[in-house]
């Protein structure tokens, strides 16, 4: 029972926060240092580890599709399999498992530790609202970056793949082959739904890590119990989210 | 002592000390009740010290002052507003010191003086600057501006905390422990800046501390927090010979090595 109201309290808060944060939206011009910041820290710092990890990804797509797709004769049609489950599933739940790893689990530990050393409640005597400088910034950082590093995971994965498929012996397709299927049974809807998924994801992690973050309370141990919880909630959150979003957008 | 309203120098306009008034406040955390029908009034501009016991409750009375709990019972008027309302913290200017500092470690000591006038607008960056620079240079810190808050010692750190504090040309100071984990003559220097804040800036002044150096030497008045009452309210001079033998034990303890206080403290 305690369970329960904890998770509806959690919910509450969380949405809380996302009205109080959004009510100031007007002051973001004014916070553009702190904005082009959280896109550095969101974007630029996780693009190298997204890219990797695509990359890897849309390779192993490759070549497992090539493995069972060469016993019936369609292995031609890799390029579509990498290519639609890159742009409509891989591409933004992975990038989305990375931001919630790298940049949930940072935000947590640095928003627990202003808050269980009184940081937090210093901006509150200040008058300046937590949710204007420590949350707004961050949530318009991630509705920018996430497209890009979705668009970016795609791309690399894309790529990933034809180079696999060209050098695998048993698939041996030429780049041009693999990208003129993928771009025959591939349409704009499928990269935007990804994009849409990405941005849904992306939002949800860093709301929910800030959340989790500045409701710490105790010494510096519930910092690291914040930290997994942020980290953990925001796996759950995505998955359970890529299920609703993707029948939503069926 | 002396009191000589003058206009903050960080302020354009009047900011007159605000009067505090707490009437029949309690509080519970859970089945805890840390704070039992406690009642008194703080005037304006005047040094009032709350002492105690640890987890007598007095950082939880001053975290009501300032907002930053809601009382179970009971209420604390600001200048006459109700403390637990966001919309007093608009009207009143009051800030808070922390035990620890709590300065914002990811800016530097400079920017931290400057995020409170920068959020509210209240200068262009030259005025900030010049803001920023007098409240360090009042506290001696002019060439720790560019420092980071963990390259301050102890006493370095309280005193940014103060000068932040007093950028925000404050009606109400509350200081929560502002001596603890320092040297005595660095205590001794804190207290004289906190009595200098307010003979100058007539600013209310309210100073949670263990300190009894401080309590006598500043104070107008010292309320003493005892198991979340308060036991005993009055001057300095008053203090000095109480006639409750548990503020006495509490102000004026006595080593006893042969009957240890610890001793009695296990039965």
């Amino acid at each position: 029972m305690n369970q329960i109201t904890a998770i509806l309290e959690g919910i509450g808060s969380t949405i809380q926060l996302l009205f109080r944060a959004a009510s100031y939206t007007p002051s973001l011009w004014r916070q553009r240092a702190r904005f082009i910041d959280q896109c550095y820290q969101i974007g630029y710092t996780t693009l190298p580890i997204v890219a990797i990890l695509s990359f890897f990804i849309g390779s192993v797509l490759a070549l497992q599709a090539g493995y069972s797709m060469s016993n019936f004769g369609a292995k031609q049609f890799i390029g579509s399999l990498v290519g639609l489950s890159m742009a409509r599933e891989l591409g933004p739940v992975m990038a989305a498992i990375l931001l919630a790893g790298r940049v949930g689990s940072a935000i947590a530990a640095e928003l627990a530790s202003m808050k269980v050393y009184q940081e937090v409640d210093a901006l509150v005597t200040m008058n300046i609202p937590p949710a204007k400088i420590l949350v707004l910034p961050r949530l318009a950082a991630v509705l920018v970056m996430m497209p890009v590093l979705a668009i970016i995971a795609d791309l690399v994965g894309w790529f990933g793949g034809a180079i696999i498929s060209k050098y695998t012996q048993s698939i041996a397709i030429e780049p041009e082959a693999y990208f003129s299927v993928l771009r025959r049974f591939m349409v704009f809807k499928d990269v935007l739904n990804g994009l849409i998924k990405a941005e849904v994801f992306g939002f949800a992690i860093v709301l929910v890590c800030c959340n989790i973050g500045l409701n710490t309370r105790g010494g510096p141990r519930e910092i690291g119990a914040s930290v997994t919880k942020a980290v953990v909630v925001s796996l759950i959150l995505i998955l359970v989210l890529d299920y609703f979003v993707t029948k939503a957008l069926m | 002592m002396a009191c000589s309203p003058t206009r903050n120098p960080f302020s354009h306009t009047e900011s007159p000390a605000v009067g505090v008034s707490i009437e029949h406040l309690s509080k519970k955390f859970g089945s805890m009740q840390v704070l039992k029908d406690i009642s008194f009034s703080v005037d304006p501009g005047e040094i009032f010290v709350l002492m105690g016991p640890s987890g007598s409750g007095k950082s939880v009375l001053l975290k009501h002052i300032v907002g930053l709990e809601q009382p179970t019972a009971g209420r604390v008027l600001v200048d006459g507003r109700d403390a637990s309302l966001e919309d007093t913290r608009e009207h009143v200017h009051m800030a808070l010191v922390f035990q620890a500092g709590a300065l914002f470690n990811s800016l530097s000591v400079y920017d931290n003086l400057a995020l409170y006038p920068r959020e509210h607008q209240v200068a262009d960056e030259a005025g900030i600057r010049e803001k920023v620079m007098r409240a360090l240079q009042i506290l001696s810190l002019e060439n720790a501006a560019q420092k980071s808050p963990s390259e301050l010692s102890g006493g370095m750190k309280k005193r940014v905390a103060i000068a932040r504090a007093l950028v925000m040309e404050p009606q109400l100071m509350l200081y929560d422990e502002p001596t603890s984990e320092l040297d005595p003559v660095m205590s001794a220097t804190i207290s004289e800046i906190i009595a200098t804040l307010k003979d100058e800036y007539h600013v209310t002044t309210i100073v949670v501390s263990h300190d009894r150096e401080l309590a006598l030497g500043i104070a107008d008045r010292v309320g003493i927090l005892m198991g979340g009452e308060l036991v005993s309210l009055g001057t300095p001079a008053e203090l000095k010979t109480p006639k409750d033998p548990r503020v006495a034990e509490f102000l004026y303890p006595k080593i006893d090595l042969k009957n240890p206080r610890f001793k009695k403290l296990e039965t």
